[in-house]
């Protein structure tokens, strides 16, 4: 390799790299003050949506039909908080296989449960009443 | 080379090093911490894909008590707020450990790593806890379609957690007798990694389970 011998020396850091790996703390924001600080701000802002999700039903501000949206709302916020502030998922350049391989695995996710949901809703819809099975068959 | 800066683990698998702009037109293979880090993103990314399964399995069965007690009967959401606070705290536990992995700092390292470990212990306690009263009640995995779902999507999530403190202790021990060696670092990452994922898991485990189910 040629360039070992570049000014700071085979063993610095791949401040320029191209990519970036998933749960690593920018290389700009190396400095550890701003790295806890964002741990920080990840934290009250979890610990803002948690106690929401918790505290919502007993306040009985949401229309009791809508609490189930609300909540779900909020956990997909809460994951998002998660992702971007604990695992350094970000939208910038260097991050972009990490967010493509998150992009399939929502996708999976989402054809799994919903599919599941959904076909065995039909399902149950389809399914006479045991009742009405036993007279069917008289 | 400054303390803060990251592993330096690039000249010695042969991949390309990317140190200067006229480097990183050439591209090349990426270090071996991103690879690593990007592999192991993709098995949480698999593993978060067969959680989704178990959810999908709960959501189907949900309502199938067979006669037996429902989670709005079952579930005492104080429990679960405390579980939810130590897992939370727990995670960012273990991010001020990897920020102490990357300055270098054992001692800053250990002790977070430490306190990571009795959260997530603490969290851990509280569920088998939960597990034992639930069973004692005659609300056990065999009670009903219901249970068996409940028992199998939050037993899965506490096993992967049991696995994470192992995987933890053994962090530490390697930490403070090998030192924060490439490889050791590459390892750190990836527990931070899996243990943040448990928590993203927790968040969807809480809401689905616990919060829907007294919910509705």
């Amino acid at each position: 390799m040629t360039n070992n011998d570049t000014p700071l020396g085979p063993n610095a850091a791949p401040r320029l790299d191209l990519d970036h790996a998933p749960g690593e703390v920018g290389a700009l924001d190396e400095n550890p003050r701003a790295a806890v600080i964002g741990y920080i701000v990840g934290l009250a802002l979890a610990i803002g949506l948690t106690a929401g999700s918790f505290l919502l039903p007993l306040t009985g501000l949401v229309y009791a039909p809508a609490l189930p949206v609300a909540l779900v709302v909020m956990a997909i916020a809460q994951m998002g908080v998660h992702l971007v502030f604990f695992l350094h998922i970000t939208t910038g350049p260097d991050n972009a296989n990490n967010v493509l391989a998150l992009a399939f695995g929502v996708l999976i996710v989402i054809l799994l449960m919903g599919g599941s949901l959904w076909i065995m809703a039909n399902l149950n819809h389809d399914m006479p009443a045991a009742a009405q099975v036993i007279q069917m068959q008289r | 080379m400054s303390s803060s800066t990251y592993p330096a683990d690039l000249s010695q698998d042969g991949h390309g090093v990317s140190n200067g702009i006229a480097v990183r037109s050439r591209g090349g293979p990426a270090s071996k911490r991103i690879i690593v880090g990007y592999g192991f993103w993709i098995f949480l990314l698999s593993d978060i894909v067969m959680f989704s399964a178990f959810f999908a399995v709960y959501a189907v069965l949900s309502g199938a008590t067979a006669g037996g007690p429902s989670g709005r009967q079952l579930f005492d959401l104080r429990n679960v707020a405390v579980e939810t606070g130590c897992l939370l705290l727990s995670s960012f536990a273990c991010g001020m450990a990897s920020i102490g992995a990357m300055q270098r700092s054992l001692k800053t390292f250990q002790i977070a790593m430490a306190v990571t470990f009795v959260l997530g212990a603490l969290f851990l306690a509280l569920e088998l806890q939960e597990f034992a009263g639930l069973i004692a009640r005659g609300a056990g995995p065999r009670r009903s379609a219901f249970l068996s779902a409940f028992f199998s999507l939050v037993g899965c999530h506490g096993l992967h957690v049991t696995v994470g403190l192992l995987w933890l202790l053994t962090m530490m021990a390697q930490a403070w007798a090998k030192g924060f060696r490439d490889d050791i670092l590459r390892r750190i990452l990836c527990f931070s990694l899996f243990w943040h994922a448990l928590d993203i898991i927790w968040v969807a485990v809480f809401t689905v389970v616990y919060l829907l189910g007294a919910a509705t």
